[in-house]
C-alpha cells in the first residue's frame, strides 16, 4: 500500500538526531511490548509480514505521530483483534473473559525462548527456475497494489541492475495476506541516483533494494 | 501514577499506554498464549547480550584474518557461524565492505529491518522518519548530521532492506593500529561503523 511508512525520498522530516548513549528501551512497556510481538509470533499467531502490514495500516496520522514501540503495539493489538485471538470483551475486561484460540506451534516457554533468538528462515525452494541473472538490466514494475508490499514507491518504473541472486524466499506480499508462501526469487538491484533522483543528482550515489521477481520486468 | 514520574515522557500518553500494555499481556497470559516469563528472558537477551559488540567482534575479526575476511564478504551468515563465541546467526546476511573507493550506509526505508543479532535493537534514529526518508536520496547530507564527511569523489552505496537480507557495514580498518590483537581492534569498532553513519575510533583520538 502506499502509505505513510512508505517514506524513501520524501522531503520535511528533519535532521537525524542521534539520542547519546541510548538506552536499549525508553521505558519497561517497551520491553514488553517487544517481547510479547517476539512470544506471540513464535506461538505462531502470526507471521513477520502479516505484522508489518498491521502497523502500516494504522491511520497515517498515529502512524507518524507515535513512537516505534506505541506502533508495534497498536498494530499487535489490531492484528490479535482480526485474528480473533483476543476479543474487544478482552480488553474491556482487562482479562479474557473470550475463550482462547489454538495456536500452533503454541506458548513460547522459557525453555525454548532461543528459538526467536535467532531470525527465522525464509529461503525456500525454486519452484521455477529464475528470470533473471546478475548484470542484467531490470525495470521496477509501475505497481500499487493496495495490500502489503515491499517494493518501495521511490523506485517503481525505474531501471536498475541485478547484482546479487539471493534464491527463492517467502513473498511478503502473500504471506502477509495468510494467502500462502508463494516463495520467489529475489535479487539485488542497483539504481543510481541519477536514475532515481533526476540529473542533478550527486553522481557517486547508488541505492540498491532487495527485489522479488514479480517486482521486475525486463529493460 | 506517580510512581512513573521518573520517566521524563508526556505522563499521561505514557500512563494510558503502559496500562494497556500491561492489559494486553494479562489477558495474553491468562489465555495461556505466553509466559511471561519467556518475556523476561528476551528482554534480557537483548538488554545484556546482543549487542554491538558482537558485530564488533566479527570486524576485527575480519581486519586481522584475510581467509575469514573473503569468507565473511562471500557468506556472512556461514563465515559468522564458525565463531562460537559470536553466538547462533540468521540466514541471508551480507557483510559490505568500506574501501577509500567506496562507502556503504544500511537503511530499511519501510520498517526498521537491521541486524539484530550483529548490532543489537536499532537506535531511535535509525527508525525514524528523518533517517528513513532521506537516507536512499541524501546519503551525504545524512552524513553530514552525523558529523561525517567523505571525499567528493567517493561512490556512496546506500543499502535499503527491502526483504529478510541483513546488511552489515565492515568498516576500514584505522591507521596506527598494526599490530593490535582482536580485542583492542574491536574496542574501536562502533555500532554507527557498522551501519555506515559513522567510523570506528581512531585511535589516540579524545574519545
Amino acid at each position: 500500500m502506499n502509505g505513510v511508512h512508505d517514506m524513501g525520498g520524501m522531503d520535511g522530516f528533519g535532521k537525524v538526531e542521534a539520542e547519546p548513549n541510548e538506552p536499549v528501551f525508553h521505558a519497561e512497556w517497551e520491553a514488553r511490548v517487544l517481547a510479547m510481538v517476539r512470544a506471540m509470533g513464535a506461538a505462531g499467531a502470526f507471521n513477520i509480514d502479516t505484522s508489518r502490514f498491521y502497523r502500516e495500516t494504522l491511520p497515517a496520522d498515529v502512524y507518524l505521530a507515535s513512537s516505534y514501540y506505541k506502533k508495534w503495539f497498536l498494530g499487535l493489538e489490531d492484528m490479535l483483534l482480526a485474528k480473533g485471538i483476543i476479543a474487544n470483551d478482552d480488553i474491556a475486561a482487562g482479562h479474557a473473559v473470550t475463550p482462547a484460540k489454538q495456536l500452533a506451534p503454541g506458548k513460547l516457554t522459557v525453555d525454548n525462548v532461543e528459538r526467536t533468538m535467532v531470525r527465522g528462515k525464509f529461503a525456500r525452494p525454486a519452484p521455477s527456475p529464475a528470470k533473471f541473472k546478475a548484470g542484467d538490466r531490470v525495470r521496477a514494475r509501475n505497481m500499487h497494489p493496495v495490500t502489503h508490499t515491499r517494493l518501495p514507491r521511490y523506485v517503481r518504473g525505474h531501471v536498475g541492475i541485478i547484482e546479487r541472486d539471493h534464491g527463492c524466499h517467502v513473498f511478503p506480499d502473500s504471506a502477509a495476506q495468510d494467502a500462502g508462501e508463494n516463495p520467489q526469487w529475489l535479487y539485488t538491484v542497483v539504481f543510481e541516483g541519477t536514475e532515481l533522483w533526476g540529473p542533478d543528482t550527486d553522481p557517486t550515489v547508488k541505492v540498491s533494494i532487495d527485489a522479488f521477481e514479480p517486482y521486475l520486468e525486463p529493460a | 501514577m506517580t510512581e512513573h514520574h521518573h520517566h521524563d515522557h508526556d505522563h499521561s500518553e505514557l500512563s494510558e499506554t503502559e496500562l494497556r500494555v500491561r492489559a494486553l499481556e494479562t489477558i495474553l497470559t491468562e489465555k495461556g498464549y505466553i509466559e511471561p516469563a519467556a518475556l523476561d528472558v528476551i528482554i534480557q537477551a537483548y538488554e545484556t547480550r546482543i549487542g554491538p559488540h558482537n558485530g564488533a567482534r566479527v570486524v576485527a575479526k575480519a581486519w586481522t584474518d584475510p581467509a575469514f575476511k573473503q569468507a565473511l564478504l562471500e557468506d556472512a551468515s556461514k563465515a559468522i557461524g564458525t565463531l562460537g563465541h559470536v553466538g547462533r546467526v540468521g540466514d541471508h546476511l551480507v557483510a559490505v565492505e568500506n574501501t577509500p573507493q567506496r562507502h556503504n550506509m544500511v537503511v530499511c526505508t519501510l520498517c526498521s529491518c537491521y541486524p539484530w543479532e550483529m548490532l543489537g535493537l536499532p537506535p531511535v534514529w535509525y527508525k525514524a522518519a528523518p533517517y528513513r526518508s532521506r537516507a536512499v536520496k541524501d546519503p551525504r547530507g545524512v552524513l553530514a548530521d552525523f558529523g561525517i564527511t567523505l571525499p567528493k569523489e567517493t561512490e556512496i552505496r546506500v543499502w535499503d532492506s527491502t526483504a529478510e537480507t541483513r546488511f552489515l557495514v565492515l568498516p576500514m580498518r584505522p591507521e596506527g593500529t598494526e599490530g593490535w590483537s582482536e580485542a583492542q581492534l574491536a574496542e574501536l569498532v562502533t555500532r554507527d561503523s557498522m551501519i555506515g553513519t559513522g567510523f570506528p575510533t581512531t585511535p589516540g583520538a579524545p574519545s
